[in-house]
């Protein structure tokens, strides 16, 4: 088993930096860098450690989302309950999705297309549904507290973000460094080989895809505690889910830092841009789009397989 | 009996590449399927292990009845089979590979590691144990289907041309392995075109022509049998080769 140091290394020099800078808008973009990488790592689980690429993470982004806020709008619970609450939700959906898929042994974009289905449905009855606010949204009332989870300052959200980045870093190395991690390397690189050495690829795959939900609901229930709003697009909407895969395979699928990594340069990247374009629409996610074409023809291993050695044909061989 | 297999059919849309075929295989025994390219060797292993349902017919293996039961769950109860073409898990190191077999039956990570070192050496993988699959020759790849479906530590190992294309040396080096098998217990069940593989290693041969069973038993009363050189050589060459051996005889 690997050592736990190099996440509690990150944690350690990540925690000061509310300390270290004046900058309410270095303090936002590192928040969000921590919640995109966090949110990156909850689809790497499932689509990086696993090999099930999935087009739908908003779906269990937003029942996190919705969970906590309707939990403490409707029923007055404290916001730790809510979280709480949000990241079962959150598992459930996955568990709904995963069984969905997987029991009826649908791969790659057959998958990817039911999981972009699944959060479709869901934005569609957030839309309408009244418990949900329909398309109004949510709004939370402004009280800060650590019952409400609500914090004064920026840091307070810094520090939030990083206790989730740090838990879903120790989250991957633990499946990584375990049996369910071999399994899910073996689905991956081939399902029939798998099978025929005694893996359970529907046992394993569906492990995964709650991992990964839950991780995903606990960041849609970080977002509802930041903003205090939510309507059906920003919590259901295709842009979370492209957020959510984007990160990793920048950065690059499989490996535990890839999430990061990639959170952190598409959100630079995006900074440069805006401040380049001076805020032109759109012009942050042309930028991600060449980017992504770049990785993908030059690095199909990310950004974090730039210093190792390839294997020539590390894909595809079979024969 | 370890496996029984029993009137087993399987179709493929207009194709009967199974027809009620029947093999049995005893504990601690080398036995051998052999046939021509098509017969549906592939396919029969594919039915015992899982792969495939068939339309008709029984496997039971271990005095169980095991039809159509799923793979995983087979290889749980010792039932493993390689794949001809290999399929190795080629992002993954040689060791990687051996170890998620190994997990079948060991949680930790560590015993599934040092356990997949010993499996490797007994197939002389050991050199390679740090390098990616996907580096492997078409030698070594056979070497890991073997290392790896030994890993599982199996009762029952289905071996699908694990020596098709190798070389005279690598096809001796592995014999000795496949034959060392017995000794822990496994029993064999192996696919070979190698026919000398075949006559050296196994204690009983199946031939299997068009899907089904033609001929069976110990591998020197087999390859004389008429429906076996017929089934190779075409309709007529049994009788043709009699008359050139009484020629030959008679000179
Ligand atoms: N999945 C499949 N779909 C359709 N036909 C198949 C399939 N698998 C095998 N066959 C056919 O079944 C026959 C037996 O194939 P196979 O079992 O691979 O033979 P062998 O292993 O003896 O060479 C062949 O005619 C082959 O083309
Ligand atoms: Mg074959």
């Amino acid at each position: 088993m690997r050592p736990l140091a190099p996440i509690g290394l990150f944690a350690l020099l990540a925690l000061p930096l509310p300390w270290l800078t004046g900058s309410g808008t270095v303090l936002n973009l590192a928040t969000m860098v921590l919640m995109l990488a966090t949110l990156g790592q909850a689809w790497n689980l499932l689509g990086g450690m696993a090999g099930q690429f999935s087009f739908g993470h908003a779906a269990f982004f937003g029942t996190g989302a919705y969970a906590t806020a309707i939990l403490q709008i409707r029923l007055g619970l404290d916001a730790w309950t809510g979280f709480a609450t949000a990241v079962l939700a959150a598992v459930a959906m996955g568990a709904l999705v995963g069984f969905a898929s997987f029991r009826f042994r649908l791969r790659g974009s057959y998958f990817a297309l039911v999981t972009l289905a699944f959060a479709e449905v869901a934005r569609i009855l957030a839309n309408s549904l009244e418990i949900t606010g329909a398309g109004v949204g949510l709004l939370l009332p402004l009280a800060p507290g650590l019952d409400r989870l609500q914090f004064t300052d920026k840091a307070g959200y810094y520090w939030f973000a990083l206790v989730l980045c740090t838990a879903g870093l120790l989250i991957a190395a633990r499946i990584r460094d375990t049996r369910l991690g071999a399994r899910l390397a073996a689905v991956r690189e081939n399902e029939e080989a798998a099978r025929a050495l005694g893996v359970d690829a529907f046992a394993v795959k569906m492990q995964a895809i709650v991992w990964s939900a839950g991780l995903a609901g606990a960041v849609g229930a970080f977002y509802t505690q930041l903003f205090l709003y939510l309507d059906p697009h920003i919590a259901f909407g295709p842009q979370v889910s492209v957020e959510a895969l984007l990160g990793p395979i920048v950065g690059g699928t499989g490996s535990i830092w890839g999430p990061l990594l990639g959170a952190a340069v598409l959100q630079l990247l995006g900074e440069a841009t805006r401040a380049l374009t001076g805020g032109v629409t759109g012009a942050n996610l042309v930028a991600y789009g060449i980017v992504l074409v770049l990785i993908v023809r030059f690095f199909p291993d990310g950004m974090i397989g730039l210093g190792r050695p390839r294997a020539l044909d590390a894909r595809g061989v079979s024969g | 009996m370890l496996l029984e297999v029993e009137g087993l059919t399987v179709r493929f849309g207009g194709l009967t590449a199974l027809a009620d075929v029947a093999l049995t295989v005893e504990p601690g025994e080398i036995a051998a399927v052999i046939g021509p390219n098509g017969a549906g060797k592939t396919t029969l292993f594919a039915a015992i292990s899982g792969f495939l349902r068939p339309q008709a017919g029984r496997v039971r293996f271990a005095g169980q009845d095991v039809t159509g039961m799923p793979p995983e769950r087979l290889c749980a109860l010792g039932l493993v089979r390689t794949f001809q073409v290999t399929r190795p898990f080629a992002g993954l190191t040689v060791r990687e590979n051996i170890a998620v077999a190994a997990h079948l039956r060991h949680r930790s990570r560590a015993a599934a590691l040092a356990l997949a070192g010993r499996v490797a050496e007994r197939v002389h993988l050991a050199d390679r144990l740090e390098r990616p699959a996907a580096e492997l020759t078409l030698a070594g790849r056979k070497r890991l289907e073997l290392a790896r479906a030994l890993a599982t530590e199996p009762r029952l190992l289905l071996l699908d041309e694990v020596l098709a294309g190798l070389n005279p040396a690598e096809i001796a080096e592995m014999e000795p392995v496949i034959r060392g098998l017995r000794e822990d217990g496994i029993t064999v069940l192996l696919i070979e075109h190698v026919m000398q593989a075949v006559m050296r290693l196994s204690d009983r041969v199946w031939v299997l022509v068009g899907g089904r069973i033609v001929a069976s038993g110990p591998p020197a009363a087999v390859v004389r049998d008429p429906a076996v050189i017929e089934a190779y050589l075409g309709p007529g060459a049994a009788e043709r080769l009699e008359r050139e051996r009484a020629l030959a005889g008679g000179a």
